[in-house]
């Protein structure tokens, strides 16, 4: 790992004053379960690492009735399952954090990092870059993209897949992340976060250099029924082959609306709003849980080695839907 | 082999080499221009690249080391404090090798900065029982036979303690998904479950 200098603030402007002087040759660290590898590589080579745990007021986890979650950047995943109000109305977040599977990374792994993680994508860990091409061609096109996306979009030749366990479940539940900087603060909603990077050395968030995320707000969700479903390769510590998150909102035994978002099957978490118009005025069963992972795959593209992807990601939709509705296959 | 002898000199362990390269770098880091220009930071506190005081608590004792930053706390224990039991595996923060407790939850000793485990209670394999007189989860590794090369051995031993201090009558379930963050190529996680499930029953072997 090449040398670098420690700046540990204590406040949020002061981190922020310490990412704006370095031009964007700073890293940002948290729990370090990802930078710190990600440094060993040298896929990241920042002069100066600016660690935010000693900034008391990104952290906690707080529940304002009517208002909803508010989750600070360094809440761990391991303080969001013990939450009591989390695992009463955010099953879906705690579904995704149990995914992680590794009690030292629910030690120190944190919200925050969860969505700034970077891909896993080994020709990015590979010092390749998030587009990987070479000689104007993507080396994912052309070489083994067994665990690449399976949507694309028009945007760019991006094929990695969004690593967040938790942002197909915050986006279908309509939180926002805020976010701040040299310019200020803003809050932006998790959808909106993430982005496919059009080329190389575009990062695939919108954070600008000196601005860290502070908090995640999840609307309260009492009504909601929510879940997330993951397609696992080993029950141990892995990323997810592909997930669905689903939420609920009922009028009786029927649906009144559906969020449905997808991870882990493009750059960016997927929703897919053809398959959520679905749900609405109807009852859920098997069958038409069924129909809706159909539905949520219909776009999908897949490249040459990972078309096994669509039906895991078509279970995965039908598995979450029914988990929602408290129908666990 | 005839490389690694002309890089230390004879009687000069790889830690001991590590040791004094790291006290070299005092002085160029101390002179280095990024110091200077991280200085003029306002407010936050901004250390090294060089090396800097880090007082850690392993054991229940207080070690004060010079260390630069990117120093891990693996690292920090491996070849600075000659606290070997800790195994430096994937040091990628995966295979749970180099597990250590940090203020009791387990962690990835390779994917925590030593800078940063400063002020937290660290407990490593070491402070787990004696050759004499086995913790009862080493007692019950060796009694269902948990182990066979044994570099992930005292990783899932540390996880085990933190998994079982915090569930004490698990199912065999709770077991395998409390592990999760450890790996044995060799394939010994029949073995493993037997042990925890033993110490779970009082049985953790003979000197328990």
């Amino acid at each position: 790992m090449q040398a670098f200098e420690y700046a540990n603030p204590t406040t949020v402007s002061e981190a922020v004053k310490a990412l704006a002087v370095t031009g964007g040759s700073a890293a940002v660290l948290a729990g370090g379960t990802d930078l710190l590898s990600l440094m060993k590589d040298g896929v990241e080579t920042p002069k100066r690492v600016v660690n935010l745990k000693s900034i008391k007021e990104l952290q906690g986890i707080s529940y304002t009735a009517g208002k909803g979650l508010r989750l600070g950047a360094l809440a761990t995943l391991d303080e969001l399952m013990q939450n009591a109000k989390v695992k009463q109305e955010y099953l879906s977040l705690v579904q995704a954090a149990e995914g992680v599977r590794s009690p030292q990374i629910h030690s120190v792994g944190t919200v925050g990092g969860d969505l700034c993680q970077r891909p896993r994508c080994w020709y990015y860990r590979g010092g390749r870059g998030l587009l990987a091409m070479k000689d104007g061609k993507s080396m994912v096109m052309e070489g083994d993209n067994r665990y690449h996306a399976i949507f694309r979009s028009s945007n760019g030749p991006a094929f990695f897949v969004n690593p967040s366990s938790f942002a197909p479940a915050l986006i279908a539940l309509g939180a926002k992340v805020k976010v701040t900087g040299a310019k200020g603060s803003r809050e932006i909603p998790v959808a909106e976060f993430f982005r496919i990077p059009a080329t190389e050395g575009e990062r695939e968030n919108v954070l600008a250099h000196d601005e860290i995320v502070t908090e995640i707000l999840v609307p309260p969700a009492a009504q909601v029924r929510n879940a997330t479903y993951e397609v696992r390769q080993k029950e141990a510590l892995d990323w997810p082959l592909a997930a669905a998150a689903v939420a609920l909102q009922m009028d009786g035994k029927n649906v009144k609306s559906a969020r449905i978002v997808l991870g882990h099957v493009a750059p960016v978490p997927w929703p897919v709003p053809d398959a959520e118009k679905l749900l609405p005025g109807k009852a859920v069963t098997a069958s038409l849980a069924e129909q809706v992972g159909e539905a949520a795959v219909k776009g999908a593209m897949p490249l040459s080695r990972n078309s096994y992807k669509i039906r895991l990601a078509r279970v995965a939709v039908k598995r979450a839907i029914l988990r929602a509705a408290g129908m666990e296959v | 082999m005839a490389k690694d002898k002309k890089a230390a000199p004879p009687g000069v362990s790889r830690r001991d080499f590590f040791r004094g390269s790291a006290v070299g770098a005092l002085s160029t880091g101390l002179l280095s221009s990024t110091v200077a220009e991280g200085a003029q930071t306002a407010g936050a506190q901004v250390l090294g690249p060089g090396p800097v005081p880090v007082t850690l608590q392993i054991n229940g004792k207080s070690h004060r080391l010079q260390l630069e930053p990117r120093v891990t706390l693996l690292d920090a224990l491996r070849n600075h404090l000659d606290l070997t039991g800790s195994k430096k595996v994937c040091d990628r923060g995966t295979c749970g090798a180099c597990t250590v407790l940090m203020d009791g939850k387990p962690v990835y000793a390779c994917a925590v900065l030593a800078i940063d485990a400063q002020g937290k209670r660290i407990e490593t394999i070491e402070s787990l029982g004696t050759p004499e007189k086995l913790h009862p989860i080493q007692a019950a590794f060796v009694e269902h036979d948990a182990q066979q090369c044994g570099f992930c051995t005292p990783g899932f031993v540390v996880a085990s303690k933190a998994f079982l201090d915090r569930n004490p009558r698990p199912t065999r379930q709770q077991i395998e998904k409390g592990l999760g963050g450890n790996l044995c190529r060799c394939g010994t996680y029949a073995g493993i479950r037997a042990a925890l499930l033993a110490v779970k029953a009082g049985k953790g072997g003979g000197n328990a």
